[in-house]
Parts: C-alpha cells; structure tokens; sequence
C-alpha cells in the first residue's frame, strides 16, 4: 500500500497517464484485441492458401492420364510424409539428423516382413504399417538420445552410423530381410491396390501430416524447439525442457518416417537393401534445408523440386546427388534462409522509422493481476511449486513485510578456480519491492543473478525462496517457481516474429498435451488463444504492440530490451531479474524503464535490478545493495546507500 | 583366430586412429570437424590404385601424387567449406558445407571410379598370412604418422605456432602469427595424413568410393571417444575400437560387430559427453 502512495506521490504524471489509457482502455484495448484477431485470421489464409494450390494440382495429375506421372508424384508424397516429420527435428530444433533414410528402412523392412510372414503369421498390410509405426517410433528415440546430451556433429554422427549399420543389417540377416536378394512389398487392399489409388492414399496422408506437423509447429510445442535451436539459454529459463521436447519429436518424426517407409515399400512393390542409399538421406535432409528453417510450405516445396528434378533429363538423374550436395553448399554460403527466406516478401517490407517505445501500464492489470491467475499455471504439474507460489502471492498482497516471503540468498560463495565471484553474499529480493544490484565490473552481479537462476552451483550458503530451500543448479525449474529473467545480451530468436518471442516465455502456462495439439483439440486451442492475449497485453505493457508481427532480429537494440521484459512478463513472474535492462538505452527509454519496472513491481513481483545507471537505481529501487569484489559493501535504502561514504568514494566518485 | 583379431583389430584400429588424427588435426586449428576426414582416407585408397593401375606410375611416386591429390582437396576444404562459415560457428553451419564437400567428393568418385571396389596392387611383396603387408601396413603408417606428428609440434616452430593457435586462436593472432596460413597448412597436413591413411590401408579396404563414409563414422569414434583435439586419445580409441570390432567380427559375426561398435558409442558418450580423455567445458550464460 505504501509502495502504491509513494508511486501516486512521486509520478503523478505517469498515474494520469497509466489511468487514462485504462478509462479509455476497456474499449481501447477490445478494439485492438478485435482488429488483431481478424488481422489473425487473414494471416491464416494467406498461408494456408499454397498448400490448398499444390495438394489440389496434385490430385489433378492423374487425370492427365500418365501413369509414370503418378508413380513420380506418389514417391514425392511418400517422400514428404517423412521430410514433415523430420523438418521438426531439422528445420524447426535444428538438430542435424542426416540418416534418416535409416528409419525409411527400417518401416520398409518391419511393413514388408510382417505382411510378408516371414516371422509371425502374415498381418494385413495396414496392420502391419501401424507395428511399424511403432517400430519407427521408439528407434526414432533411440537415435535421438545423442542429441539429447551431445554437441550437434555428435547427432549428425550417430544418424550416419545407425544409416550405416541398417543396411548392414538388412543384408545379413537373410532368413528374414531376405538379404541381397531382396523380398516383396506389401500389396494394399483394394480400392489402393492400383497406382492411382496407391497415389490417393499417399496423398491423403501427405495431407494429414502437413496438418499434424504444422499444428505442432504453431503451438507451444514448435515455438519451443526454435527456442531450443536459437535461444536455449532463455528457452530453459522458461521452463522448456529439451529433453522431453526433443524426445517427443523425435518419436513423431520416427513414426512418420517408418509409416513412409512402408508406403515406399509398396510403391516399389520389391525392396533390396540397395533401394536405401544414404543419397535418399541427403535428399530428405537437403530438401528441408533448401525449404528454409522454421517453415513447412519451403520444405514440401523443396522435397517436389528434388524428386521431380531427376526425372526431367538424364544428365540430372545421374548426377542429380551432386547437383543436391552442390546446393546444400550453396545455401549454405549463400542463401541460409532457403526458398522460405525468398518467399518472405513481409519482411523486408521496412518497418517504420523513427519508431517510439511507449509503455503502456494498463494491460499489466490484466497480465499480472493476482485473481486473473487461475487461467494460466497448471503445464507444470507440479503442486508443490504451485503452493509455493500462491503463498508468495498471498504475502505478497496482504503482508509485504514478512521476512519469509521472497527469495534470500545466504552467505552464498561461489569461486571459479582461484577468483571468488561471489564471498559470502546475503540477500533477499521481496514481492512487491525493486532490489537494486550495483557495482564495479567483476563484482559478481551478473554471477548472483545466474546463481538465483540455477545456472552456478554455488560452493556455500543457501538459497531460499518463500523460506522453502530453492534447489541450487537447475535452471530449467525456475520458471515453474515463478522466476523470470532477461539476459546482458538479448538472447532473441531473430527468426521469429516479435510476437512468437513473447509467447516462448508463457509455455508453462499451457496445458494442452502434444496429442491433444497435434490434432487440435479444444483444450490446445484454449491454450493458444489465452497466451496470444497474453502476449499481446505484455506487448502492449512494454509499448512493442505495433511490431507484434516483425522478425526479432529486424528490431532496434533497445526494442529487444523491452522484448526480454515482456516475455519475462508473460510467465506472470512472482520474481523478475533483470541483467543491466537499461545498457544501450536513450535518456527517455531509460525512464520509461524505469516507469515500466516500477509498475511491474507495483503488482507484487518482487524485482532485482542489475544495473550501471545509478540514477536509474536510486530513482526507483526500494532497496539497494552494492556489491565490490563479491562481497557487500553497503546494503540499505537508496537514501542510505547514497551517503554511504565508501560507495560515494569507491563507486559513485565526487 | 586370436592371430586374425589382433592382425586384422590393430591393422583397422591404426586406419581409424589415422581417420581420427585427421579430424583433430582440422579440428585443432579451426573448431570445425569436416565430414571431409573420411572421404580423404578413401581418396588416399582410390587414387593410389587410380596412379598404380591405370596410369602405371612406380609405387612412391603414385604414393607422392596420391598425397598431393588429397593436400588439393583439404586445401579447398579450407577455402570452400570452412573458411565463408567460421564467423558463424555457433550454427553450425561448418557440418552442412564440409557434409556438402564430402559428398560431393563421393559422388564424382562414384561416378568417374565407379561403384564397384577395385583392387590395390601390394607395394612392397613382404610378409604372408597374418604377417601379410596389408595388416602391417596400416600400423607403420600410423605409427610413423604419431611420431612425426610428436616432433613436429614439439620441435619445430611451425608446430609450436600449430598448438598455439589451437590453445587459444585469439591470443595467438594478438601474438602476431598468421592464423589464417597456420589453419590453410593444417587442412593440408590433415588432407595429407588422410590419404596416407587411405594409401597403407588399399590392400585391407580396396579402392571403393563407399569406404568414405564408413571412415566417417569409425574415424570419428575414437575422436568421440578420446574427447575432440586429443591425438592420444585418438590413437588409443581408434587401436581399442579395431580391436574390439574384429573380436566381434570373428566371434559373432560381422551384423553385430557394427551393432557392437554403434551401441559402443552411444552409450559411452551418454554416459561420458566430454570422451573418456576430454575435459568439461563451462558453459557460457
């Protein structure tokens, strides 16, 4: 209360102004909600509206009555049936998995064989497609457990010895696979026993799995392994966990490509182990990154382009594996975005110039308002960080003054080799309040803020959080407990939109399960359209609304900024930390981060505040302390600290 | 059969360790780890043959071309594949164009050598059995290549200037050596090295264009293994994983030899990411 008397006395200005916007707010900001949703909408068809061209132009070929046609289309719907899947694992977590032709195999193999009853009896051919689905699945996993720990060259290896070994396999184990001699595909049942109707049943899976993937790539799910690819600092910091998001994927897209597999089976009715070249892999893997990263409409045209490119002169079809190492080189060195780069004509449509940042406090009633709070924890699944959390808010609102309420930090010490970063520093950052850290260079700011985040260990000392003990390391728990932070150094994902970066930082707050957003059920949909609000309101809160839609990396530095505090702001964080927020920063942008800190902590998040301006600190901090070789040199009030003799000597100068 | 597994284990384990020497020698000087390393040890093979063979040059002079013709491709290694993506190291970009080289490599040799494995001529008529030149071979070669290796960096200032910008490239530029030379001279001697593996081991793997990248793989394993940049490590886990391939071979066949060698590899790199000889790296927030 006091807090709220003290804002009101000190920036009346800033209050008229916040209230304002709110008056007039309600219809304001409903208004800009309606226009941002059909804004949505045609959004929606203007991509949807190419896949509609290409499945439907391919579901006219067979009436021009070639047959050699359908057989090349088929293969190339076959072909897309896995490249969907993997474009998950390639193009959106960006994991370099260059054997999938391995899985390919495999579903041929595990389809043909059942069907074939070379070991149990023979199964249906659609039966034997599901088993090898499954098959698909868990080998899918296992090839991906490198990456689940290991630097990327490691995955890309493991993906090429599993291709390896499968071949290997494939020919030796002769009683079954038939060995170099080969055995028959499975024959479908009719009405898709014929090439047209084999063709129609590829395509309409084709169809199925551009839906399926690009529900998962427009979620929680797929914002979540672009975070992982370009941010994975923040993407843990948000709570995503690579290892359960990873696996998942990897099994999806093990699923998909055995399914295929088998489908590949039947289109060339006899499979030898020879069918499965490791240039198949190349092609799949090609085709995604010639498609462009972090886009479905790219790839799909990427995998037409290299099956169809073969079959139009004969010099192609022999050297067409050079031609597509070739332009795997080429993008690389000279075109990294792909076709989807080139079809992106938005941006680089120039944003406006001269562009300002204008907070906007209002939306932050919304966002943070502690009774809104219902619709939005519940993904963790964990009621212990729940309860925790509930009785910060509790405090929060009703007993600011309670010593166990916050986060504290006892004579924490944490060395590295013979320097110690931090010597026996105590702390305690309180709902409601902003802490300020100071200090000179190197006196171990930045090192407590990434102790209270879970990235150090320390060697000694406590750390605490609502007086329970908050486990040290462990960075990927933090924001269950409510724990938000932005970074020195932005750590954006440049590909995705403005929008897309802010939602990254709400994905615990979803509850829809990877099936029930792979076919889109209610719940994912309850999901999607809360955190867009979400977004949109800490959008609106930081002022970035009107660039929503940009790719991060087209912003200013200082826009990025205020990005970080706003997907800090959609976690509705019980404690935010942020890490020098105001370096970069012009005169004006730096009060209205100031106004912006303050207001954020006025609806009880407790704020620590690492910074170099210390007129910033002092003008709006509760509470400062200052820091000098890892140890406190003074603690208390910004009044107190001000006439702090060594401060004003050692830091302040004068 | 104990005779075979360790002719045949160590003669392998020198080629993959030679593989292995190759991938940190590029490693050293640049971070990047080419998928260039396996095709260069099935270039040393292919175009030993290709000079012996078809163009009838005597052995040291075809061994001569056969380095030269490998020194060619790591020098466009450097420049093609690497040299454009160092600045974005991060990305990881350096795994899509030394993979695009790689196989670019692969498919020219399929195409003008063709896809059939084609016989290397013995080079010096010694030895019969187990003590066959084919087995024997491989291991002088490596064992050659170590020592030189040892003396190069540590006798000579080209070499001192090669573990310099290896330990800290940033520092060594600030130092004032030619960085950039240091890195086009080490794909060189890594190219070189590649096709000496390729060349001592023709009689044991036959002058086949597929051999590149199983090299790739089972040249990588002992890196992996003995922690990226580690010679020693290379050498010990490339001799350990020939060994323990030929065992498997000759005991259970050669399915679960390669079943062996991939769970291998897994699981001690679940189980120990950094290799058995690495150090932990910190992690940058």
């Amino acid at each position: 209360m006091s807090v709220d008397s003290e804002l009101q006395t000190r920036r009346p200005i800033a209050m008229t102004g916040a209230g304002g916007a709110a008056g007039a707010g309600g219809a304001g900001a409903s208004g800009g909600q309606a226009t941002h949703s059909g804004h949505h909408r045609n959004e929606d068809w203007r991509k949807v509206w190419p896949f509609l061209a290409i499945f439907a132009l391919a579901a006219l070929l067979p009436l021009a009555g070639n047959n050699y046609w359908t057989v090349i289309a088929t293969r190339a719907a076959i072909y897309w049936i896995l490249v969907s899947g993997l474009n998950l694992v390639v193009g959106y977590a960006g994991q370099l998995a260059i054997g999938y032709v391995a899985l390919l195999t495999l579903g041929a193999y595990i389809t043909s064989v059942l069907a074939a009853g070379n070991v149990l009896p023979p199964m249906p051919p659609f039966l034997a497609l599901i088993c090898a689905g499954i098959g698909g699945g868990v080998f899918g996993l296992v090839v991906g457990l490198p990456a689940l720990r290991l630097r990327t060259f490691y995955f890309a290896m493991a993906t090429l010895g599993f291709a390896t070994i499968v071949t290997q396999i494939a020919l030796a184990w002769q009683d079954v696979t038939g060995g170099g001699i080969g055995l028959s595909g499975p024959a479908m049942p009719a009405p898709f026993d014929s090439e047209m109707g084999l063709f129609y049943l590829c395509l309409g899976l084709a169809v199925l799995c551009t839906l399926l993937t690009a529900n998962i790539a427009r979620s929680r799910y797929g914002r979540g392994l672009i975070a992982i690819r370009d941010a994975e600092v923040a993407a843990e910091a948000s709570g995503i966990s690579k290892v359960r998001l990873l696996s998942l994927i990897f099994i999806f897209a093990g699923v998909l490509a055995a399914v295929a597999g088998g489908l590949f089976a039947s289109l060339q009715t006899y499979i030898t182990p020879d069918a499965f070249t490791f240039e198949l892999s190349v092609l799949f893997f090609i085709a995604i990154l010639i498609g462009g990263r972090g886009s479905i409409l790219g790839p799909l045209l990427g995998t037409i382009i290299l099956t169809v490119l073969p079959e139009l002169a004969a010099p192609l079809a022999a050297w067409s594996n050079f031609l597509y190492a070739l332009m795997l080189l080429v993008i690389v060195l000279a075109a990294p975005g792909g076709i989807a780069a080139l079809l992106d004509f938005r941006s680089r449509r120039p944003l406006p110039a001269n562009r300002r940042i204008i907070p906007d406090a209002a939306p932050l009633d919304r966002l943070l308002s502690r009774n809104g709070k219902e619709h939005g924890r519940g993904g963790v699944g964990d009621d212990a960080s729940n309860d925790a959390r509930n009785h910060t808010n509790g405090s929060a609102r009703n007993n600011v003054s309670n010593s166990a309420a916050g986060i504290s930090l006892h004579d924490v010490v944490l060395g590295f080799g013979g320097v110690r970063a931090i010597d026996g520093l105590t702390l305690a950052i309180t709902p409601g309040q902003v802490h300020g850290l100071i200090g000179p260079n190197g006196s171990g700011k930045t090192t407590t803020l990434n102790v209270i985040s879970g990235y150090y260990r320390p060697q000694e000392g406590t750390l605490r959080l609502d007086g329970a003990p908050l486990p040290a390391g462990q960075p990927l728990l933090r924001a269950a407990h409510g724990i938000a932070r932005t970074y020195q150094t932005p750590r954006i994902i440049g590909e995705a939109s403005v929008l897309d970066n802010v939602m990254i930082g709400g994905t615990l707050h979803g509850q829809a399960s990877f099936v029930e957003t792979l076919l889109r059920l209610p719940r994912h949909k309850r999901d999607d359209t809360s955190l867009r609000q979400a977004a949109y309101d800490a959008l609106q809160a930081v002022g970035l609304a009107a660039l929503a839609d940009a790719r991060a990396d087209r912003l200013q530095h200082s826009e990025l900024r205020f990005l970080e505090i706003a997907r800090a702001l959609v976690l509705r964080p019980a404690f935010l930390l942020l890490d020098e927020p105001a370096a970069g920063l012009a005169a004006e942008e730096i009060r209205q981060l100031g106004e912006l800190i303050r207001h954020i902590s006025r609806h009880g998040t407790g704020v620590l505040l690492v910074e170099h301006h210390a007129d910033l600190i002092f003008d709006i901090c509760d509470h400062v302390t200052v820091l000098n070789l890892g140890r406190v040199l003074a603690d208390g009030t910004p009044a107190q600290v001000r006439e702090h003799k060594e401060v004003v000597s050692a830091y302040l100068g004068g | 059969m104990l005779g075979s597994i360790i002719a045949s284990g160590l003669a392998m384990g020198a080629v993959y360790a030679l593989i292995g020497i190759t991938y940190n020698t590029m490693f050293a000087t640049s971070r990047v780890m080419s998928f260039t390393a396996g095709q260069l040890g099935m270039l040393g093979g292919v175009l030993g043959s290709l000079f012996m063979l078809k163009v009838g040059l005597p052995p040291w002079l075809a061994f001569i071309a056969t380095l030269l013709g490998c020194a060619v491709v790591g020098l466009v290694t450097e420049l093609v594949a690497v040299r454009p993506v160092l600045k974005s190291l991060d990305q990881h970009l350096y795994v899509l164009s030394t993979l695009a080289l790689a196989l670019m490599i692969q498919q020219v040799t399929a195409i003008e050598w063709g896809t059939e494995p084609q016989p290397f001529p013995r080079l010096f008529n010694v030895g019969s059995g187990l003590m066959d030149e084919k087995f024997w071979l491989p291991v002088v070669a490596c064992a050659l290549v170590v020592l030189g290796l040892e003396y190069l960096y540590r006798r000579t200032l080209v070499g001192m200037a090669f573990l310099a910008v290896a330990e800290d490239n940033f520092a060594a530029r600030a130092l004032g050596l030619p960085e950039r030379r240091l890195r086009v001279w080490s794909y060189v001697l890594a190219a070189a090295i590649g096709g000496i593996a390729g060349f001592a081991s023709g009689q044991l793997m036959l002058a086949f264009f597929a051999n590149g990248t199983l090299l790739n793989f089972y040249g990588f394993v002992p890196v992996a293994l003995g922690g990226l940049g580690n010679n020693r490590g290379a050498l010990i886990g490339g001799l350990a994983l020939g060994l323990f391939q030929q065992a498997a071979n000759f005991t259970v066949g050669g399915v679960f030899s390669s079943i062996a060698v991939f769970v291998l590899f897994i699981v001690v790199l679940l189980a120990v990411p950094q290799g058995l000889f690495g150090s932990a790296t910190a992690r940058r927030v």
